[in-house]
């Protein structure tokens, strides 16, 4: 093996494994933060040693026993260090058994303690970016335009609330379960959104980094819940929406919306992976959730050869079962813009103004009572909603779409 | 592992004969699955003094030592193996007792 081989594998074990390893220490030591530590200091010693010695046959177990026996180490110095106390707890405040059953990984117990309910939604983010998917501190902090030194603090304070509250590390019962994997699919979800509409006025508007990264950790928890309709459909949705990614900004960085978007520039083999998913839920026949509902609206959009192809009644459809699952003002402005499309601008432009006490603030609301004024020719009154769009929006891509719509008004 | 629960009021009234009676028999539940450390009602914030004896001499004033719209009005010390349960059992409190809580671990 060549060095630059080497290199390869570990940066493939590295992904492979380190929830793993991390997942394994935190149960056998009940103990977050040295399960961390030691996972990365197991990580170090392969990048030193593997070059030199070849990469082990079992990678995972051995990556494991070198973190497992660091862990012991620190425990052992800290102890002589006066700290008998913590060596006890740490030693004997093992997770009690539990039976095994199909779903019984420490991944998983992993993920749930990431996006336990009692932790604030950013804390969960970035809680589940470092110990989950193994993003650095400095990774994560640039992912989300924070100072470093705040988002090690945040991530610092959720492993103390955790040890501290006791929020425990297992898999919800039966009975929790449909609402905490609902809690981990919006921590997944967030995480794909900030890659696929990122935010800051110097960021790059497409962070293609985080949307990865959503998708990997989606197929993990995929594996370890593979009969839940709505990881499945989370899935189907995220490779449905990045599939398109390549076609969503031009070189200049301006958005380019759905129906203007060069259709053979998206990618056929997400394509094709999110509708089967979505075909797979359907033959089911059970009562789709939210995001089985974004999947197969998104399968119908990426269905059409051309955007005036568009089975627009279907999309409607979906979005009145969606309306009746999720009553959001979001969702009823999104139904809107497929209403514009089957019935005519007018209707939908009535629509979208019921909304405005609810969206008043939020520039899709805008941009899209925008886009209704101008296709009815009423210039003025776009020229203005385009203006506070523009002022609301956070995304770079968006801006400039805005902005070139709005100039081109007669 | 032990559990502060804080009983969040943003009303003035005191509980209703009704929630009165809907604790008491949440109390017992907990008393018989073996959560139940000490539970108890507080007088209205108007009836607090602060003491503050850090100085020369003791400081006696009048009122609550923090001036906000809600305010404690009761509490239950639980017993819980981790907070999944301690959640649980609040989840249940806050409809039985028709307040907002707190669940805070003790040390």
């Amino acid at each position: 093996m060549s060095r630059g081989d080497v290199q390869q594998a570990i940066t493939q074990v590295f992904h492979d494994e380190w929830a793993r390893v991390v997942a394994t220490l935190a149960r056998r030591l009940g103990d977050l933060d040295l399960a961390e530590d030691s996972a990365a200091e197991a990580f170090a010693a392969a990048v030193e040693r593997w070059p030199a010695d070849s990469v082990p046959p079992n990678p995972g177990a051995w990556l494991t026993t070198t973190a497992y026996r660091k862990a012991i180490d620190r425990i052992r110095r800290e102890a002589k260090r006066g700290d008998k106390q913590a060596e006890a707890q740490m030693l004997f405040e093992d997770v009690p058994a539990q039976p095994l059953g199909a779903i019984d990984d420490d991944r998983l117990r992993l993920i749930f303690t990431c996006c336990h309910s009692a932790l604030s939604m950013e804390a969960r983010v970035a809680l589940t970016l470092r110990l989950v998917a193994g993003l650095t501190v400095p990774e994560i902090s640039r992912a989300f335009l924070v100072q470093e030194s705040t988002m090690g603090q945040r991530i610092t304070r959720a492993k103390s609330k955790i040890k501290t509250a006791r929020i425990p590390y297992r898999v919800p019962s039966a009975a929790d379960l449909p609402a905490r994997v609902s809690g981990v699919l919006a921590v997944l979800f967030l995480v794909f959104n900030e890659g696929y509409l990122a935010t800051g006025c110097d960021a790059d508007p497409v962070r293609p980094d985080l949307t990865a990264e959503a998708i990997r950790l989606t197929r993990l928890v995929r594996t370890l819940l593979p009969e839940d309709g709505e990881v499945i459909g989370l899935l189907a949705l995220m490779l449905l929406t990045e599939a398109r990614r390549a076609a969503r900004v031009t070189a200049d960085g301006e958005l380019i919306t759905l129906d203007e978007q060069n259709r053979g520039a998206w990618d056929a083999a997400l394509l094709a992976e999110g509708h089967r998913l979505v075909r797979e839920r359907l033959a089911t026949g059970t009562a789709p959730g939210r995001y089985q509902l974004l999947a197969a609206i998104n399968a119908v959009h990426t269905s059409a050869r051309r955007a005036e192809d568009t089975d627009w009644s279907l999309v409607v459809g979906l979005y009145d079962r969606l309306v009746r699952l999720d009553p959001s003002p979001i969702i009823a402005l999104n139904r809107a813009v497929a209403i514009a499309e089957r019935d005519d601008p007018a209707v939908a432009l009535a629509a979208v103004e019921r909304l405005k006490d609810s969206l008043g603030g939020y520039h899709a609301y805008h941009a899209t009572r925008a886009d209704l004024l101008r296709r009815l020719d009423r210039c003025e009154a776009a020229r203005a909603a385009y203006d506070r769009a523009i002022e609301l929006a956070g995304n770079t891509a968006e801006i400039a779409h805005l902005t070139r719509r709005r100039d081109e008004l007669p | 592992m032990h559990y502060l629960v804080s009983v969040i009021d943003d009303t003035a009234g005191l509980a209703t004969d009704e929630e009165m009676a809907a604790i008491h028999e949440f109390n017992d539940r907990l008393r018989e699955a073996g959560n139940w450390i000490f539970a108890g009602g507080l007088a209205d914030p108007s009836s607090a003094t602060v003491v503050d004896n850090r100085g020369d001499e003791p400081l006696i004033t009048d009122g609550p030592f923090l001036e906000s719209k809600e305010h404690l009005a009761g509490f239950w010390i639980l017993e819980a193996a981790d907070l999944d349960e301690a959640l649980a059992l609040a989840t249940e409190g806050s409809k039985v007792c028709n307040r907002k809580l707190e669940v805070r671990p003790f040390l």
